[in-house]
């Protein structure tokens, strides 16, 4: 598999931070491959448009989900989920054009499209 | 692939006889899995993440459902027991394309939680929003803690 566009990461992501460890959730995602581009698709419930950062750097994407500050819903009797920022970074495959990135968030789930240079599309040459 | 959920060491409230229970549960289905059949929780299921949660006069469970239609859910509760469940459909066709990461779950899930109080069946309500359902419970009135005042003769 030669499309680097996945970083392992452990399924809780510590990020250090000064002397503050700080603790990330890190949001299940699918990944596409067409010829046009790639497709990520992750999970991030409770994350709105607001609370979300994609930030492209080095070769490397990186997805941050706050979530939406929830009011105190009383005492916690029984807890699966962890409250918990959302944190995940992925290694972009050379052939992505980073400019043509595009997001959107809905219902906790983010969309990502992350297009393809025009110069690495399959082009088919027709012999004259 | 794991058998159970994966319980984060840092959550609380976790009973563990519960996750022995779901892993007994889990084995015993194992053994009645037969190969056409892909109904079985271990091969199909996904457990979505479930609080529940307790002010003095309401219960509020909230359900982690990422990227669902308001309609593909059903809540019902009967006999003090919540259940949720609905299914999560494949939206593209995978066919064009080559996957390289699949981690979300799609199919069918349900989950079901004791209610820890009586509530007022008619007036139960539930929102969805950012892929959070939240299931509001207002308490029966006998269930609601009261103040008794002591009166010293």
């Amino acid at each position: 598999m030669n499309a680097t566009l996945n970083k392992p990461t452990s399924s809780t992501d510590v990020a250090q931070n000064g002397a503050n460890r700080v603790n990330y959730v890190t949001p299940l995602a699918n990944i596409l491959e067409s010829k046009d581009g790639y497709v990520l698709e992750a999970e991030m419930p409770g994350v709105n448009k607001d609370g979300l950062e994609v930030i492209v750097e080095n070769g490397e994407l990186t997805i941050v989900g706050r979530r939406a500050v929830a009011e105190n819903r009383g005492r916690e009797v029984y807890r699966e989920s962890r409250a918990f920022d959302y944190r995940r970074a992925f290694e972009l495959d050379p052939s992505i054009d980073t400019t043509k990135i595009t997001a959107k968030i809905d219902q906790g789930v983010l969309t990502l499209h992350l297009p393809k240079a025009e110069a690495v599309k399959p082009r088919k040459i027709t012999v004259g | 692939m794991s058998i159970i959920r994966y319980q984060f060491p840092q959550v609380p409230n976790w009973s563990s006889s519960d996750r022995l229970a779901s892993l007994r549960d889990e084995v015993n289905r194992l053994f009645d899995f037969s190969w056409p059949s892909r109904d079985s929780g271990l091969f199909s299921g996904w457990s979505p993440a479930l609080d529940v949660f307790d002010d003095k006069d309401n219960l509020v469970v909230k359900v982690e459902l990422p990227g669902l239609n308001k309609d593909e859910i059903n809540i019902s509760l009967d006999k003090g027991v919540l259940t949720v469940s609905g299914e999560r459909k494949q939206e593209h066709e995978s066919k064009e394309g080559e996957s390289f990461r699949s981690e979300r779950y799609f199919g069918k899930f349900h989950r079901s939680v004791t209610l820890p109080a009586t509530v007022d069946s008619t007036k139960v309500s539930a929102s969805y929003k950012d892929g959070i359902l939240t299931v509001d419970l207002p308490k029966a009135e006998e269930a609601k803690p009261k103040q008794i005042a002591v009166n010293v003769a």
